[in-house]
């Protein structure tokens, strides 16, 4: 009897990849929700907060699973390997946050080629202790067999770069409460067209901003902690980078509404393409000068152009990563 | 056989592309690498035409605008030229060349200079080989082709 009424029970997984773990934790801060996930899903795998084991999964029969929040972007074989894993177990798949859809913040490794990112971490860093420098290796042998370590990718893809994604709930990390209606769509069966854009607006994120936005015109940009902000007024007009112009709306406004600019994590309003470029495009066109010197001297002071525009979706821009990461 | 270089260039109507014109019925020579689009102003050239047009295999791309204080609409160019400082830095990020993104201006009358501006980058191109863009991440099969990060182990 209680197979019985298991066998409704929802079947899902959460799993992550190349992730810091904010989406998991934007799971539970769905609060009391929570529990009602619980009652109403078996969660097969979850790696943060549930027992469960790769062979588990791999013991499943094709499509077993209902759905699949995978966070993460592809960075190194146990990823990949994952991934396709939970594609084949899954009737449903959601690249959930910013770095299964877009690439994330790891995505900005794409800058960068296998070797210098291996040196910065193990040999250059300044927190390693002189003269105690240990190296992974992928393989090694030890008296009870050998160990191994996933390989690592010369470059992060997204998710959907590596297997079919149904659908993309951007964000970093993604809105509780757009988490649980994503939850709740999937329990009710309500879902909209496959490759859709879940949990979120199809507008820019100005549009739902209730700063008071007047006339661009900006001779000098300024970080966040640079400047005495106005808390009424557009942050962009003050100089303040800030990427609500070129950002999908959803998240409900967090980062402005707290003081902080947009920083560009649900990804690109529909029909955008490049959200980097539109990045480019927006910000130089609110400098107020013609003179070629004074141009220069305020976009120049702009540190990491490719940091900006690219923070959450380098490996998902038209050029996806720079010539050294071959 | 020579390395022929693909230049996509982008011409503003009312300057450039009537300087490229006069190029033509001039009859001055120049160098038959650059693919010429034609648009209203350089204004109008969004970034993602250009990063469209290195992933589409282009070698090099150059827009052509009206000088500055010419621009047939006040300040179209003045735009460009900014974008072009933002665009600078990015394209360094990406591992492209500067000789590959130009910003230049030519104006109506000026059919040499514009014959003079195709040779050079044609020839510094020729100098600097294709643009050797990795793969598209969604076609690469399998795992990244890569060999595991083997190194020895030190233990201090």
């Amino acid at each position: 009897m209680a197979e019985a009424s298991e066998k409704k029970k929802l079947q899902i997984a959460i799993y992550w990849g190349a992730a810091c773990g904010g989406c998991d934790v934007a799971v539970l801060d769905t609060d009391a929700f929570i529990l009602d996930v619980a009652e109403l899903a078996d969660i097969r795998l979850w790696p943060l907060a549930v027992d469960g084991k790769y062979a588990d999964v791999e013991a499943m029969e094709d499509r077993e699973l209902d759905l699949v929040l995978f966070n993460g972007a592809v960075r190194n074989s146990e990823n990949q390997h994952v991934a396709e894993l939970l594609r084949k177990k899954s009737k449903v798949m959601v690249a959930m946050g910013s770095c299964a859809h877009l690439g994330g913040i790891p995505g900005l490794a794409n800058e960068f080629s296998k070797d210098e990112i291996f040196n910065r971490a193990y040999l250059d860093n300044p927190s390693i202790e002189e003269g105690n420098v240990v190296l992974p290796v992928a393989e090694k042998m030890v008296a009870a067999g050998t160990l191994t370590l996933p390989h690592f990718h010369r470059a992060v893809r997204t998710l959907s770069d590596v297997v079919e994604v149904d659908y993309f709930m951007p964000g970093c990390p993604p809105a509780p409460e757009q988490v649980k209606a994503v939850l709740l769509a999937v329990v009710t069966g309500e879902l909209p067209p496959v490759g859709s854009v879940v949990g979120a607006s199809d507008r820019a994120l100005c549009d739902e901003c209730d700063r008071r936005k007047d006339e661009k015109k900006v001779t000098r940009f300024f970080r966040p902690w640079q400047i005495i902000q106005d808390p009424e007024k557009c942050l962009l007009e003050q100089g303040i980078l800030c990427a609500g112009s070129v950002t999908r709306a959803g998240c409900g406004v967090r980062c402005p509404d707290s003081g902080m600019p947009c920083r560009g994590c649900y990804g690109p309003p529909p029909n955008v393409k490049d959200q980097g470029a539109k990045f480019i495009s927006a910000i130089s066109s609110i400098v107020e000068s013609r003179d070629a010197e004074e141009i220069e001297r305020v976009l120049g002071e702009i540190p990491d152009v490719m940091g900006y525009a690219y923070r959450f979706g380098l490996p998902a821009s038209t050029l996806q990563r720079s010539t050294r990461s071959q | 056989m020579e390395f022929e270089p693909t230049i996509v260039g982008f011409l503003c109507n009312w300057c450039s592309y009537t300087g490229a014109d006069l190029a033509g019925t001039a009859r001055i020579k120049h160098q038959p690498n650059l693919r010429v689009i034609r648009v209203m102003c350089s204004g109008r050239v969004d970034p993602t035409f250009i990063m469209q047009a290195f992933a589409s295999g282009a070698d090099g791309v150059m827009i052509c605008g009206c000088h500055p204080g010419d621009c047939h609409y006040l300040e179209g160019n003045d735009k460009a030229y900014r974008r072009f400082q933002l665009l600078k830095p990015l394209m360094a990020a990406y591992g492209i060349e500067e000789q590959r993104l130009r910003l230049e201006w030519v104006s109506a009358s000026e059919g040499e200079r514009f014959a003079r501006l195709v040779d050079t980058m044609t020839a510094e191109l020729k100098e600097l080989g294709p643009l050797d863009l990795p793969p598209d991440l969604s076609l690469v099969p399998g795992p990244c082709p890569d060999t595991p990060a083997v190194r020895e182990v030190t233990h201090g």
